[in-house]
């Protein structure tokens, strides 16, 4: 061996073990044990562009009433939670929640030169692009790329869906979409899937049969653990009935069994609400509590509340001032809505949104959500969120 | 062998610049030498048959009901009606476009053209709600797609499909907006990196003014037109969108460009230099001929060589464009190709952004593989998928205004197609054998393991079902 190759072989083997000093060891080189290892993330996604200021209500400034004559929540059904904000009252289930100190209201998060397109905000959101940016690898992919000690594994991430959103998706690596772990291995496990798995091992050097060859394995191993091991654990937690309690039943299963995954994806769609917002966000904001609410107490019961970190986003929120038709158009920024057992700041985290300082008729943002991922890709994921979000963003006090 | 390795060069062709071809035409054609092939591929071509999905009559009635009541801040619950039930009406005319192109492609006699088609539909990535500026733009991509790529990138840059997307309705003399200047150089022209942000400012007024009337068509407003004095690429004049364009394609890497993109999608995902500079600069030379280029593309040794075929990943459209298209297959209830194309990544007239599908390894996830396994036998044997696609948010909200909190889960969609069987196996030589079958099917060459696979004989059809659920059939 030439002495060049020994001595990067031996840093390459003996970075992390003694040579160098802990504080100094990069994220990658710690020792399973010395990260958060069991920490977990879940992303919740409400599609479509959910109305902040009907979920969190201004109910102490008048400019709220005077722009939403006919939707405005009246200040005696906001739940208040301070002088100036309230919650809808369709999320009465929270009260309770925010009570307990566990959850976090981030008031205009939002980014530079807002897109108002459904699409296009989606897409910056979940890749963390500028608004002028097209990425085509998402956050969460581009942690699972960064192949940390605790993010290596092909079920590092999981979505909770039949098909993978572009957060999940990076440019090497990429989570996997489970909406029913049973399903998946039902389907990795039919005989003719399993001679393919069984019979691939030639093709792994190829390219691209290589990648799709490698994916198959992987999914069918994937699908062996999540199902071996999550169906020792069966929540006796009672769940609502909806498609979204039952994926956070689903999170809730995949967390409390202890699965070796960091991040859970779910959404919940439906928040375009042009015509007759008060009744359709109603059902959404009550679907969504009731859901939230049952998930928290669930993890609370099994102990794994404090290490876990909710987040709840939608692409945008809602022009200020009501359309004619009871409802309200796309508009900029937006409150972010944070849980879990170890909150460094509970309850409201910054000023409630200026309504008489507005740009065009839509909220100016305070936070970039991009110093949100931050935040959680440093502070919890304990990776350097430069390395993920392509510039350095100062992280905040959450957590 | 030499017949073989021709009858491979134009199965490998055929995959490439169509959607894959039939037993028979296969061995008729291996008969002839490949450049006269090529030819015959793009002298079938020649066919320019515009889609006729969308009445046009019918959505400039809407349009013109819709501008007359557009003005006004209070609606009737009768006008409101009204209004919904357009949308209602475009969204379905919308699918329908959708689900015509598709089978447009799996029927056609002109594949090269639709092919193209398909390209230039990424490569000009716009959205509308409008289904006949869908449609419009949709037919001029076909209509140039072989021709003068100046020619097309003029008609793209005025049809109301891209003029809405992009905002040109937006960009007024002395007000402008940006957005349309800065992809025509960044995503449909030159490239990142060979502009600067003054050439965009500049070449943004020279497009002011250009807008579309309230029937749908291209119309230049003298008013909003900014006249003076514009410099672009250190050339000044008072030069309009037209001359814009004229100077990006003086400029050598628009072919360069251009050419990269094509050899990406039509021949490997990981372009090589050597042939794209070759690529380009014959397309520069030959004044952005398109079918210019792509012959000498197809003519080219190195579009043949083993690291070219049967190594790309076939697009969610290619994939279901091949399987319908070889196995003759009908959908009796076509929506579930809408929901297919959904759920795999590729809702054709719905791109992610302006900058198209990204393609290649990232239509591959866990999910969408399996999808994409399972299709075969669900579409060749009628089965059901336990599968919902993400929706779109308006589509979405319009579902959520009627259902209850605890509504069901949507019951699984049946695929409910048929192949015709008796067509495609009767279409094959009657003595051919399993492992020929793979080899016709599969472009990747049949290795061992699946030649063992495929030995314990249980008959073509099952062998052909096989076949297509294996990961080499992912790749064309």
């Amino acid at each position: 061996m030439k002495r060049r190759d020994f001595l990067k072989n031996s840093v390459f083997t003996a970075a992390g073990t003694f040579f160098v000093p802990a504080f100094m060891k990069p994220f990658e080189a710690l020792a399973l044990n010395e990260l958060s290892a069991y920490k977990n993330l879940v992303v919740v996604q409400l599609s479509g562009g959910n109305d902040g200021l009907n979920t969190v209500v201004p109910f102490g400034n008048d400019i709220y009433y005077q722009k939403r004559k006919s939707i405005g929540i009246k200040p005696e059904q906001v739940i208040k939670l301070n002088d100036m904000q309230g919650l809808n009252p369709n999320l009465v289930a929270l009260r309770e929640i925010y009570d307990q100190g566990w959850m976090t209201i981030i008031n205009d998060v939002g980014y530079p030169n807002p897109d108002r397109s459904h699409f296009r905000s989606m897409d910056i959101w979940q890749t963390g692009s500028d608004s002028d940016q097209f990425l085509s690898t998402g956050w969460i992919g581009r942690y699972l790329d960064s192949n940390c000690e605790t993010c290596k594994l092909p079920y590092s991430a999981i979505e909770v869906d039949d098909s993978l959103s572009l957060a999940l998706k990076g440019e090497i690596k990429k989570g996997i979409a489970v909406k029913d772990p049973n399903v998946l291995f039902r389907n990795t496990n039919e005989a003719f899937f399993k001679q393919m798995v069984n019979s691939s091992k030639d093709n792994l050097d190829e390219a691209n049969l290589g990648y799709l060859y490698k994916t198959m394995i992987e999914t069918s191993s994937s699908a062996n653990y999540i199902q071996q091991t999550s169906k020792i654990y069966e929540s006796k937690a009672s769940y609502p009935n909806s498609g979204f309690a039952n994926q956070l039943k689903t999170v809730s299963k995949f967390i409390s069994s202890s699965l070796k995954t960091k991040v859970y994806y779910v959404s919940l769609s439906g928040f375009d609400t042009h015509v007759n917002q008060l009744n359709q966000q109603g059902n959404l904001l009550k679907q969504y509590a009731e859901g939230m609410s049952a998930f928290l107490n669930d993890l609370k019961q099994h102990e794994k509340l404090d290490d876990t970190l909710v987040i709840t986003f939608s692409e945008f929120g809602r022009r200020v001032e009501q359309n004619a038709s009871n409802g309200t158009d796309h508009g900029t920024a937006n409150n972010m809505l944070l849980f879990g057992g170890k909150l460094k700041k509970q309850g409201i985290y910054n000023a409630a949104p200026d309504l008489a300082n507005l740009d065009n008729g839509d909220l100016k943002y305070q936070i970039d959500f991009r110093h949100v991922y931050g935040t959680i890709l440093d502070k919890w994921l304990d990776v350097n969120n430069q390395n993920i979000l392509n510039k350095k963003f100062q992280t905040m006090d959450f957590i | 062998m030499e017949r073989e390795d021709n009858f491979n060069a134009i199965k490998h062709l055929y995959s490439r610049a169509a959607f894959g071809i039939s037993y028979p035409s296969l061995k008729n054609l291996s008969k002839k030498n490949t450049v006269k092939v090529v030819d015959e591929l793009f002298k079938n071509a020649d066919k320019f048959e515009e889609l006729k999905s969308v009445n046009e009559d019918e959505i400039r009635e809407q349009m013109a009901l819709l501008s007359s009541l557009g003005s006004r801040k209070e609606f009737t619950t009768e006008e409101k009606e009204k209004r919904q039930e357009i949308t209602r009406s475009q969204n379905e005319r919308s699918r329908t476009l959708n689900i015509d192109w598709l089978m447009r492609m799996v029927n056609t006699s002109a594949p090269l053209r639709e092919k193209v088609t398909l390209f230039w539909h990424g490569h000009f990535a716009c959205r509308s709600n409008n289904p006949m500026f869908a449609q419009q733009l949709n037919n001029i991509q076909r209509k140039h797609a072989l021709g003068s790529f100046k020619t097309l990138l003029i008609a793209v840059s005025k049809a109301p499909a891209m003029l809405q997307y992009l905002n040109n309705q937006q960009n007024r003399k002395g007000r402008p907006n940006e957005n349309f200047a800065r992809e025509l150089m960044e995503l449909f022209t030159l490239g990142i990196g060979n502009y600067t942000e003054q050439d965009i400012k500049e070449s943004a007024r020279a497009f002011t003014g250009w807008t579309y009337d309230a029937k749908g068509q291209f119309q230049l407003r003298p008013n909003f037109h900014d006249e003076g004095n514009k410099t672009f690429f250190g050339k000044t004049g008072n030069f309009d969108g037209e001359a814009i364009i004229d100077i990006i394609l003086e400029n050598p890497k628009t072919a360069h460009f251009i050419a990269r993109k094509f050899y990406i999608f039509l021949v490997n995902e990981i372009p090589n230099e050597s042939h794209v500079k070759e690529l380009g600069d014959y397309f520069f030379s030959k004044q952005y001929d398109i079918s210019a280029m792509l012959k000498k593309m197809f003519t080219s040794d190195w579009f043949y060589a083993a690291s070219n075929v049967g190594t790309k990943i076939k697009s969610p459209a290619e994939f279901l464009v091949n399987l319908s298209r070889v196995f003759y297959v009908t959908y009796n209830r076509p929506q579930v190709l809408i929901q297919l194309q959904s759920s795999l990544g590729q809702y054709l007239f719905n791109p992610p952004n302006v900058a198209g599908w990204p393609g290649g390894k990232s239509w591959i996830d866990s999910s969408s593989l399996m999808l994409r396994l399972k299709i075969p036998s669900l579409v060749l044997n009628d089965g059901q998928i336990d599968f919902s696609g993400k929706a779109d948010p308006e589509d979405e909200a319009v579902i959520a205004l009627d259902k209850p909190a605890n509504a069901k889960p949507k019951p699984k969609s049946y695929v409910n197609a048929q192949s015709d069987w008796a067509k495609f196996l009767g279409s094959l030589p009657k003595d051919i054998k399993p492992l020929a079958l793979a080899q016709f099917l599969l472009q990747p060459p049949v290795n061992q393991k699946i030649a063992q696979m495929i030995s314990d004989n249980k008959g073509l059809k099952s062998t052909a079902i096989e076949v297509t659920s294996l990961p080499e059939y992912q790749l064309c």
